[in-house]
């Protein structure tokens, strides 16, 4: 067999997402099954002991995401994955993540809701609830891959951005791209770049848990090792302690979001398609970017010069990519499988521009490209 | 070349297993691109229950089917439903065990008693998919006939794989049969 052929793999967006999650260091998984979530769960368990790893199936999804947190605080790279209902009942402590600065992956396979909703049908409907659904003030990185090579190379960059920036990061699938089966080029370790978290560089003794460097974030040091440190979701000042001073307040509140809102250049993923020439720009992400890529080659046999622009990083948004398309479009096009989320902050940012028009679709099916397509031809008329 | 494969029926006839083989078969031991993806509904018996396949040479952008190039259908109700979606001068090929009554179509129409025929011939209910598979690939050429036995190697565990081999060279000498009656 030859070398090309040894690495490719039929798998499906699960499986590459758990074998993306593995060559960037995962080595802890808590988790508790949920359709469409569940063979991530069921992946990990075959693969992490023999890794050294830990798989925990919990009680629930509330305490699978603090093992995570837990884990991660002693020092190992870690993920939870779940479906809306699950993703609900972390909330809470994913706002202690991300108060507390531990960096751990949520994945979720997006289903129709709300509540039980449509266990086996693909919705894009939790993308509100990626970026606000933990309350307070927070930092939110969320990725959202369109196919099973991107899920693999993406999960790579979640758990990468969530060790850089000590954040918990995102990782939007739906049923459609987690059950979907593709070939997959599975990269050689050596050509992967991985992250690891900064460790403090100072004494033990004058090691302050919460003193960012200039980048705004603050060495981690593994709980346990000898650091001593104190870790509470309530507001703290530096040595990690809770505060009611005011400066403290506000500095450690804005320094969470900047870590992020200031490193968008380097966050921010997203890919251009027949932009350059287009009047008319469709914006989609996940899975039904897959539909809008093949919406464009059909339009252009129509001689309708229509282009994508594809958002793989959803949160923090592409304020600046989208300002400029407004500029130079006349129409955008958001279709999502939901009742319009993206769309208004494509609106926002589109700053009155362009015409910015919404396409939904919540029924448990796919978009398709015909649907897209008549949409841009009944608004072009 | 884009082509799109539809395999229809209920929960627990093994659709999504068999578009799992045939997409592997495509993909890996065939070099095509290929793109597998399932419908099915929260029961984990009966229910509709699709598997959609896409082939192609080039990258494949959009992953569902927009109109099918062969269908299977092994229930009469799979068979109502998705014959809509078949192109004119598809392939149909139906499970004749349940689907008794064939809208009007033009295309290429294959008819055979695969449930009836895993049970009496094969010993077990459980194998008409593989069966379909061999049919399908004997009619359509679709992929080799090499890397779908290849395909079946890898995907079907070793305890029962005697028994589906048997059932996939039973599916390629019923395919012969169907194209030399037509």
């Amino acid at each position: 067999m030859s070398e090309k052929k040894r690495l490719e793999k039929i798998l499906q967006g699960n499986e590459a997402c758990v074998e993306g999650a593995i060559l960037a260091g995962v080595r802890f998984f808590a988790g508790y099954p949920i359709t469409p979530a569940s063979e991530i769960a069921e992946g990990m368990a075959q693969r992490l002991p023999a890794l050294g790893g830990v798989f925990m199936q919990m009680e629930d999804e509330i305490a699978s995401m603090a093992a995570t947190i837990g884990a991660s605080l002693a020092g190992a790279k870690a993920m939870t994955a779940s479906s809306g209902p699950g993703i609900c009942l972390k909330q809470e402590n994913i706002g202690f993540a991300a108060i507390c600065e531990v960096p751990c992956v949520i994945v979720n396979s997006q289903r129709g809701g709300p509540s039980t909703g449509l266990p086996t049908k693909p919705a894009q409907a939790d993308v509100m609830q990626a970026r606000w659904g933990t309350h307070g003030d927070h930092p939110m990185i969320v990725l959202s891959p369109s196919d099973v090579t991107e899920v693999l190379n993406i999960t790579i960059k979640a758990i990468n951005f969530s060790e850089k920036y000590r954040t918990p990061v995102m990782l939007m699938l739906d049923e459609v791209i987690s059950h979907m089966r593709e070939k997959v080029i599975i990269p050689p370790k050596e050509e992967i770049e991985i992250i690891d978290r900064k460790k403090p560089t100072v004494v033990k003794e004058d090691f302050l848990p919460y003193k960012a460097d200039d980048d705004l974030v603050p060495p981690m040091a593994n709980f346990g090792s000898g650091y001593r440190y104190h870790v509470t979701g309530l507001v703290h000042n530096e040595k990690g302690y809770p505060t009611s001073n005011n400066k403290e307040i506000d500095y450690l509140i804005r320094r969470l979001t900047n870590k992020v809102e200031l490193n968008k250049k380097d966050i921010i993923l997203e890919e251009k398609y027949l932009l350059d020439d287009a009047r008319v720009a469709i914006v989609a992400y996940g899975s039904v970017a897959r539909a809008a890529e093949r919406t464009v080659k059909l339009a252009r046999e129509k001689g309708i010069k229509v282009g994508l622009l594809k958002l793989i990083t959803l949160w923090p948004f592409s304020d600046d990519t989208i300002s400029q398309l407004a500029s130079q479009v006349d129409l955008i096009v958001v279709p999502e499988m939901n009742l319009g989320q993206m769309v208004r902050e494509v609106q926002r940012a589109a700053e009155g521009k362009c015409r910015v028009i919404s396409y939904s679709r919540v029924d448990g099916e796919l978009i398709n490209p015909l649907e897209i397509l008549a949409k841009i031809e009944e608004e072009g008329k | 070349m884009r082509k799109e494969i539809c395999l229809s029926g209920s929960g627990g006839q093994g659709l999504i297993l068999a578009g799992i083989i045939l997409a592997e078969a495509a993909g890996i031991h065939d070099g095509f691109e290929v793109v597998q993806t399932q419908s099915y509904g929260p029961e984990a018996r009966g229910g509709a229950s699709r598997s959609e396949v896409v082939i192609s040479d080039e990258k494949i952008d959009y992953p569902k089917i927009i109109k099918s190039d062969i269908l299977l259908a092994l229930t009469q109700k799979a068979c109502y439903k998705y014959i809509e979606n078949l192109k004119e001068d598809g392939i149909l090929l139906v499970d004749s065990t349940d689907v008794t009554k064939i809208p009007p179509f033009k295309g290429r129409v294959y008819q055979h008693p695969i449930t009836e025929d895993a049970i009496k011939v094969l010993g077990n209910q459980l194998v008409a998919n593989i069966i379909s598979l061999g049919i399908l690939v004997q009619i359509s050429e679709i992929v080799s006939k090499e890397a779908l036995k290849q395909a079946l190697q890898t995907r079907i565990p070793e305890r029962i794989r005697d028994l589906n081999k048997k059932a996939l060279e039973y599916g390629f000498q019923i395919g012969e049969n169907l194209i030399n009656i037509t």
